[in-house]
């Protein structure tokens, strides 16, 4: 076996110095009932070839999103990752190593995770940021307990149209921890019954922006309500490069701010890995509530700046049951390429990447808009918008498939049951004019 | 003096002392180089990234147009190049060398499975996209949880928990919800060893119950009278790392897992160990209700600096209904896969799905390479793979036995557990003992968990290292146990002094955190 570099005479050898006979004479511990002679019922080992011929396989009965007309968003986008990216997350230094335990030796992942969070801080205009959470959905998850943490209180409200994976999530992470959460209806229009729902018990409001049918809310009224009754707003986003061109959460009065960093540096992955980003104002009781790790600048005994993992009295590790979060491993080298793309970008690129975005978005909009039947349902929108179909959106879907687009997402594989006729529709700076009039050309055909 | 042609001399011909001489005026010393945090380097007007002109006119940003710049700098390509390889090279890595960190199994991470997650059919697919777009990668999950299911001899799998923790928290959530469903709302406290991983007790807080140590026998498993004494019918369940984090297998776990089911209560197995019997024990033929794997230890998808991780998490029968959505279940018909959004579509079979735990279906990108992993081995390079992590582990624990203080008597398991007494009246502590290693070129064990035993020193070497390189190692925590012995404690304690940094303040990090770079005008005094 290519991975296992003993041969037969290092294991007796070893054995011999050990003074046990065979291997299977150090599993004396096992209960014999439950120890297995003969390897279990799976195929035996294969060379490289082979499972790379079977995996190739596999992957060939996948339809790339490089390969075709491509306009699915809804929480994952397909943007162009720069080779070097690619390149310097599989260099050995950052691939294989662990959770930097010893920073005298770890400086490369600490610095990275000190620029990361920095990078994050100032494009959600937040003062500080941790060093990654799952993705997110988690990320949302973590912030709402986060915010019941802060403010002593039990209630949350959250928008109709945050990503609904995110609220359930949010409601699977809250569920056995007395938290009560309410949710006002997915409104296409705007927020609108959302205030009347913040009370003196509330402890967070929590909003997406641009929201899963792609519009954009002014935070601004809504923070000054909560803040009056002493919760906190929390702002969500699925699309970070929207940071790139919108105003940020900070300058419309979020407290925290959590979104999915995937559409920077990570490719689309089938949904994971993902990297979540965390952050929130810079006041002590937010800082000492935050989950996950942190890095953070120290000196070492030469008196050189050098960075370490700190305020860890706030982690399992060191809390155990009285912890913030129960998170140990993150998403460390998803929050690395995120980092690289962004150093690539900077702000001039990223100003650029994101106004390509909504450009393209606003032409594919115009297109689509005027296919005879169909409704553009979001008036202000980064990068994607809803639609309405004047037929069910999930058949319109799989007529567009046969045609060799695909086409976004049925807002009814989102919230079953509800909003049938409804498109949601992602354009990115991948997609060429090519794309957005094979898109139009293909709908007209199937809305005939 | 030795001349080549042009007169270049081709040995040292002064008799000087290079050691007098480290300073230097850059700051770098010589292949290692000093890099300033990208702020100070970068510029608000460079992109690495050429990008078309936008066309201007179009908007439907409503207003929300950004109106104050960010302050993110960029740099150009090569200038990134150099800044990140610059700082890569800064870490330890196991491409580098044997990186012992016990229960964390940092094993070689081939890059077939890099190679193979990055394939387009993989990578550049989108969570919702059509299904019938991505039957491939339904198969590849499927097979992964087929291969999951018969190494743990459970009939189902939650695939979708994003690392460890995770995977701790599906399970305990599903015991949650299973004694929900029997109406049993006073069974709220968890049985945790006291050897047990930080996030065991963590996670069972989260899911509303609260916990209660059992403390260890003299040879480092569950005291079993102190257990019985603890069981009751408040006892939600037991969560147990088995092998446990002193590296033992815990040869009473049928007996506990009878007595935690007869007293009404569940059995969490913490499978972060699982590396030591895959392939030769099942954890379900043990009586375990669920265990979450980390396929980023066990199954080799790389840790890249503290993740992304993976945790799918296997359940027994009494589980398997409340298991999240999407998961899998073996069926007599073969394995089927819950991959649908709509909690609908479980209508009418006995699934009670306790909910969502993330976005989309879990870490494909972990899949393809685990999956990878385990075809490349096959069952017999699997239970190979196993054996020679447990005969690795006690040929450090039997070449060092006599100047190390093993904590327990007799075999271990895939890892070797020494305590501090080696060290005593030396003046040399455990963190001592680390920092000399990375000196020696070694990352240091785990240490100071777990937290029975005095000063731990917790060793995992896995079966990816080879004979004459645990001689090595070996004759160099020999030679350091015998230098401590010998009272050179102030060399310990000056370590590491061949590391890119010495030791760091930690306290100070702590005291006043500074957790972003800030411009020199915004810094506090």
């Amino acid at each position: 076996m290519r991975y296992l570099p003993l041969t037969p005479a290092d294991r007796q050898n070893m054995l011999a110095k050990i003074g046990v006979k065979s291997i299977e004479a150090l599993f004396t511990d096992v209960p014999e009932a439950a120890r297995l002679d003969a390897p279990v019922d799976l195929p035996p080992h294969q060379s490289e070839l082979a499972v790379e011929r079977a995996l190739t396989k596999l992957a060939a009965e996948n339809t790339a999103a490089s390969s075709v007309p491509f306009f699915v968003g809804a929480g994952a986008y397909k943007h162009h990752v720069p080779a070097t990216v690619d390149h310097l997350i599989q260099r050995s230094e950052f691939l294989t190593s662990y959770t930097p335990y010893q920073p005298e030796i770890s400086q490369g992942t600490l610095q990275t995770l000190f620029e990361f969070q920095t990078q994050v801080a100032l494009m959600t205009g937040m003062d500080v940021a941790n060093a990654s959470m799952y993705d997110g959905s988690t990320a949302c998850a973590e912030a709402v307990l986060m915010a019941a943490r802060v403010t002593r209180r039990k209630k949350a409200v959250l928008a109709g149209s945050l990503h609904p994976h995110y609220a359930a999530t949010t409601r699977t992470t809250a569920k056995y921890l007395d938290i009560q959460l309410v949710s006002s209806a997915p409104d296409l229009d705007g927020l609108s019954g959302l205030a009347d729902l913040i009370d003196d018990e509330t402890a967070c409001v929590v909003i997406q922006t641009p929201d899963v049918f792609g519009r954009l809310h002014d935070l601004t009224d809504i923070a000054e309500k909560a803040h009056q009754h002493g919760a906190l707003v929390i702002s969500v986003f699925t699309e970070p490069v929207s940071l790139g061109l919108v105003k940020s959460p900070g300058d419309m009065g979020a407290d925290i701010t959590v979104g999915e960093g995937q559409g920077i540096g990570v490719g689309l992955n089938f949904g994971g890995p993902y990297v979540g980003l965390f952050a929130c104002k810079n006041d002590r009781n937010f800082i000492r509530n935050m989950p996950g790790r942190l890095a953070g600048e120290t000196v070492d005994a030469d008196g050189r700046r050098g960075y370490v993992l700190t305020l860890s009295t706030r982690e399992q590790h060191i809390r155990r049951e009285k912890a913030t979060s129960n998170i140990c491993t993150n998403s460390g080298l998803c929050a690395l390429a995120f980092t690289i793309h962004m150093t690539l970008l900077g702000e001039k690129g990223l100003t650029r990447l994101a106004q390509l975005n909504h450009e393209t978005a606003c032409d594919l909009a115009d297109r689509l808009s005027g296919v005879p039947g169909v409704d553009l349902l979001t008036d202000t929108f980064f990068n994607e918008f809803a639609l309405r179909l004047p037929k069910p959106a999930a058949g319109v879907l799989d007529a567009l498939v046969e045609k060799g687009v695909l086409g976004g997402i049925a807002a009814s594989r989102l919230y079953p049951g509800e909003l049938d006729d409804v498109l949601i529709v992602a354009a990115t700076e991948t997609n060429t004019d090519g794309d957005l009039a094979a898109f139009e050309t293909a709908l007209r055909e199937v809305l005939s | 003096m030795s001349m080549n042609t042009q007169g270049r001399p081709t040995r040292m011909d002064h008799d000087v002392d290079p050691g007098a001489y480290e300073d230097t005026l850059s700051g770098s010393r010589g292949l290692e180089q000093a890099e300033p945090l990208l702020f100070e380097r970068g510029s608000l007007d460079v992109s690495g990234v050429d990008l078309p002109e936008p066309r201007g006119g179009k908007n439907r940003l409503g207003g929300m147009k950004r109106e104050r710049p960010i302050g993110l700098p960029g740099l150009a390509e090569p200038e990134a190049m150099r800044h990140y390889v610059r700082l890569s090279r800064k870490n330890y890595a196991i491409d580098l060398g044997l990186y012992p960190l016990g229960s964390c199994t940092m094993k070689h991470n081939p890059r077939l499975n890099e190679k193979m997650a990055r394939l387009p059919g993989f990578a550049d697919i989108h969570p919702l996209q059509p299904e019938q777009t991505v039957q491939g990668a339904y198969k590849l999950i499927e097979e992964l949880a087929r291969w999951l299911m018969v190494l743990t001899g459970t009939p189902a799998v939650a695939m979708s928990p994003k690392a460890g923790a995770h995977g701790e928290f599906c399970g305990m959530m599903a015991i949650r919800a299973a004694l929900d469903a029997r109406g049993e709302t006073g069974r709220r406290r968890v049985l945790v060893p006291e050897s047990a991983h930080g996030t065991n007790p963590a996670t069972a807080v989260q899911c509303g119950f609260f916990t209660d140590e059992i403390p260890a026998d003299a040879t480092g498993r569950v005291d079993m009278e102190a257990f019985k004494a603890k069981l009751g019918d408040d006892v939600a369940g037991i969560m147990l790392t088995n092998p446990n984090t002193c590296g033992l297998f815990e040869r009473d776990i049928r007996e506990i897992a009878d007595l935690i089911h007869e007293a009404g209560g569940y059995f969490y197995c913490d499978g972060a160990n699982f590396n030591a019997i895959m392939g030769r024990v099942r954890p379900g033929d043990l009586g375990i209700d669920a265990m979450h794997i980390n396929l980023h230890k066990t199954f080799s998808t790389p840790h890249g600096g503290g993740g992304p991780g993976s945790g799918p998490t296997v359940f027994s029968d009494a589980l398997a209904p409340y298991a999240p959505l999407p998961f899998v279940v073996q069926t007599k018909d073969g394995v089927s896969l819950k991959m649908a959004e709509n909690p609908g579509d479980v209508a009418g079979s006995d699934a009670k799905p306790f909910g969502r735990l993330t976005a989309f279906h879990g870490q494909m990108g972990m899949f393809t390479r685990a999956l990878t992993y385990m075809m490349s081995h096959g069952s017999d390079g699997l239970k190979q793979a196993s054996g020679d992590a447990v005969l690795n582990a006690n040929y450090i624990l039997a070449s060092l036995k006599d100047v190390m203080t093993p904590a327990f008597e007799g075999a271990c398991m895939h890892e070797a557990l020494f305590d501090d007494r080696f060290l005593k009246d030396t003046g040399v502590t455990t963190l001592d003992f680390a920092k000399a290693m990375i000196d020696e070129g070694y990352h240091p064990m785990t240490m100071y968990f777990p937290l029975v035993v005095h000063g731990a020193m917790l060793i995992e070497p896995t079966e990816t290292e080879s004979k004459s390189g645990l001689d090595r190692f070996c004759d160099v925590l020999r030679g350091l146990a015998e230098r401590a012995k010998a009272g050179e404690a102030d060399r310990f304690k000056a370590a590491p002094v061949h590391a890119p940094m010495r030791r760091l303040d930690e306290t100070r990090a702590a005291r006043s955190p500074v957790l972003r770079w800030l411009p020199s005008e915004d810094r506090p005094e």
